[in-house]
């Protein structure tokens, strides 16, 4: 069992809380709420030690793109990098709500 | 000119081959009743009827095994019977490689070696077996008629009569095939059979080219292969077939494909009549199918979306769910499924829109290989329907639509669509510096690295982040980027940056979710026609009966 924490510079708010994913084998659960501060705080449980640097790169990437101001929570069930990057873009969609993109 | 000069022999013998067979059945005649060999005669049966160093093709593909004349083989003396030449489309079982332990056979010219590919490997190195080629299911089939032409045949059948008319069902396969490069070339053909019976459902192969038949112990192995779960199909394997769906089958209007065997495929199949549907594809696209009878096809069917499928072979527990639906499969005089690996790898090269593929290694050119380190697997079939064949001259749409030069000379291209995720299980990258099949090839003294596909015949690769139409690319350059623009957080992935990107998306070499409007969160598995083998089963009204290792009870 590990616990992972990283913490990101941020411009942009969110409107909503969000959770997405499944407990389950190969998956994950992602909890995102809004954060006043200009800052993102993310922490990882996972049963899955010894891949820090692989979620240091699927985060970096994530705020890169999108450097929102949240805390996020992921519990981690052995999903792969590929199912993390979903999950947490998922999550990214449920908190902007955003029904009008189609 | 003096045609007798140039004639090398007037004293040859044109009928060697002939002479030679009739030899060696003039020596079981007090064995057997006629045309049929009793059971527990076949091992001496065998040791009369071949010769050292013959060349003996042993039917046994990825689905159907004759596995009781395998293991006859691997009985006989090697005194006897030994140095022979193997011609097999797989190498599956455990005496396919003891035989050459003990010496029975020596050179092996397959295809396919999945179950047995770590031994295969260590065989090879060990210099136990001596490897002729390995080869795509189609190149094998040619060499039959070319310098492959068998001495022996060992084949299995479900049924055959006295006369040695085989009734081979379902599961045909590659058995016309081989009995027929054999059987008209002097060889001698052997079939097991699970059962011999005075009335056959329907003849599939005539008595007239088999030469033995013998009832097996018990019937032939058959293993069910292209059966898939849908409960292990991931949202994200969702979420890919959503984006195939739009950004390349929608996109270039396919008609007619072959799937090969996986989650991103099964779940294709089964957001046609859901996803599909909405889109208001169903009539429009994947109307003609080259493929086995995948349980995951059914609500498609049902749902109407589907014209015809033709099938290299069966699968178990589809057999009363096809023939109830002779409209959509190729079933014969008795009802059920007339499969043929031989033609509907034909079909499946030359004449479908669209090839849709998985794969563990992936390369940034696009070069794939399902080789790993130490295993040496072989091909199978995936190599004829992953690449573009430069014999088609027929159009289409989706055919037409890969031509992106102004030429007056111009050909279309089979579309060959990789679908993968970025990492496997485990966290290991798909996408890689260099293939493990250099190094196995190297390892195996293979002639050339063992590739299943090309990267210049692939024209599309899926991840879980998006779409490259790598058929767009101009150069070499532009491949490699749009590949890593899509390759996640792998090593190469990590050369991309979001100008690059930027730049791949507006000249549509790339595209993602949100440019093809896929929504990440719609991809749900609500959205699956059937989410478990028993909604399979409903769906089927019936028909589709599970083998007990797919039943939930």
């Amino acid at each position: 069992m590990e616990r992972l924490t990283f913490e990101y510079a941020a411009t942009k708010s969110v409107p909503k809380r969000a959770y997405v994913g499944v407990v389950g084998s190969g998956d994950l659960e992602v909890l995102l709420e809004p954060l006043e501060d200009k800052k993102a705080y993310v922490t990882v449980r996972t049963r899955f030690d010894g891949f820090e640097q692989i979620w240091k790169d699927i985060l970096d990437r994530f705020f890169e793109n999108n450097d929102i101001a949240a805390k996020i929570e992921i519990n981690d069930f052995g999903a792969t990098p590929g199912m993390v990057s979903m999950r947490l873009l998922q999550a990214l969609e449920v908190s902007q709500d955003d029904k009008t993109q189609r | 000119m003096d045609i007798s000069k140039l004639t090398n022999d007037s004293r040859r013998s044109w009928t060697t081959r002939r002479e030679k067979k009739a030899r060696q059945i003039a020596k079981v005649q007090k064995l057997v009743n006629g045309q049929v060999i009793p059971t527990d005669k076949i091992v001496e049966a065998l040791e009369a009827l071949i010769m050292p160093g013959d060349c003996v093709a042993l039917e046994g593909n990825n689905q159907k095994q004759a596995s009781f004349l395998s293991s006859a083989l691997n009985q006989v003396n090697p005194d006897k019977v030994n140095n022979l030449h193997m011609v097999m489309s797989s190498i599956s079982r455990p005496e396919h490689l003891d035989i050459f332990e003990k010496g029975i056979a020596k050179l092996l010219d397959f295809s396919f070696a999945g179950p047995q590919s770590l031994r295969m490997a260590q065989m090879i190195e060990d210099g136990t077996v001596t490897v002729g080629s390995i080869h795509t299911y189609l190149e094998l089939y040619g060499r039959l008629f070319v310098d492959l032409t068998p001495n022996i045949a060992l084949v299995a059948a479900d049924k055959a009569d006295a006369q040695g008319n085989l009734y081979t069902g379902p599961n045909t396969e590659e058995t016309p095939t081989i009995v027929e490069a054999t059987a008209f070339r002097d060889g001698i053909v052997i079939a097991q059979v699970n059962e011999l019976t005075d009335e056959l459902p329907r003849v599939d192969i005539p008595g007239s080219w088999v030469d033995f038949v013998v009832v097996s112990d018990k019937p032939y192995q058959l293993e069910a292969l292209f059966t898939r779960d849908p409960r292990q199909i991931s949202e994200m394997h969702i979420l890919m077939g959503m984006m195939a769906i739009r950004g390349i089958y929608e996109r270039h209007n396919i008609q007619s494909l072959n799937h090969g065997v996986g989650f991103n495929t099964a779940a294709i199949e089964l957001l046609l009549p859901t996803y599909g549907e909405s889109l208001g594809l169903k009539g429009r696209i994947c109307k003609n199918w080259a493929l086995n009878p995948h349980p995951t096809l059914i609500p498609a069917i049902e749902s109407g979306w589907v014209d015809s499928v033709h099938c290299f072979g069966g699968e178990v527990g589809m057999e009363k769910y096809v023939a109830a639906r002779p409209d959509i499969f190729f079933t014969g005089k008795d009802g059920s499924l007339r499969s043929n690996r031989a033609m509907c790898q034909v079909a499946g090269q030359y004449a479908v829109d669209a090839f849709v593929g998985s794969t563990l290694q992936m390369d940034a050119y696009g070069n794939s290989s399902t080789v790993t380190l130490g295993r040496l697997a072989g091909y199978g079939g995936a190599p004829n329907m992953g690449s573009d064949p430069h014999g088609r001259r027929h159009s289409s749409d989706a055919w037409l639509n890969m031509i992106t030069g102004e030429s007056e000379i111009q050909r279309g291209k089979k579309l060959v669509i990789q679908m993968v995720e970025t990492f496997q299980q485990g966290n290991k990258p798909v996408f890689v510096e260099s293939l493990d099949a250099i190094k196995v090839g190297q390892d195996a003294k293979l002639p050339i690295a063992p590739v299943m596909v090309y990267g210049d015949d692939v024209t599309h690769v899926v991840t879980e982040e998006g779409i490259a139409y790598l058929y767009k690319a101009q150069n070499e350059e532009e491949r490699k980027q749009a590949l890593a623009a899509i390759a996640g957080v792998t090593p190469l992935g990590k050369e991309s940056t979001a100008d690059l990107k930027q730049r791949l998306r507006e000249n549509g070499v790339i595209a993602f979710p949100e440019d093809l409007k896929v929504k990440r969160t719609d991809a749900k598995r609500s959205l699956l026609a059937a989410r478990s083998i028993d909604d399979l089963v409903d769906w089927s009204g019936g028909l589709y009966e599970p083998p007990a290792k797919f039943r939930s009870w």
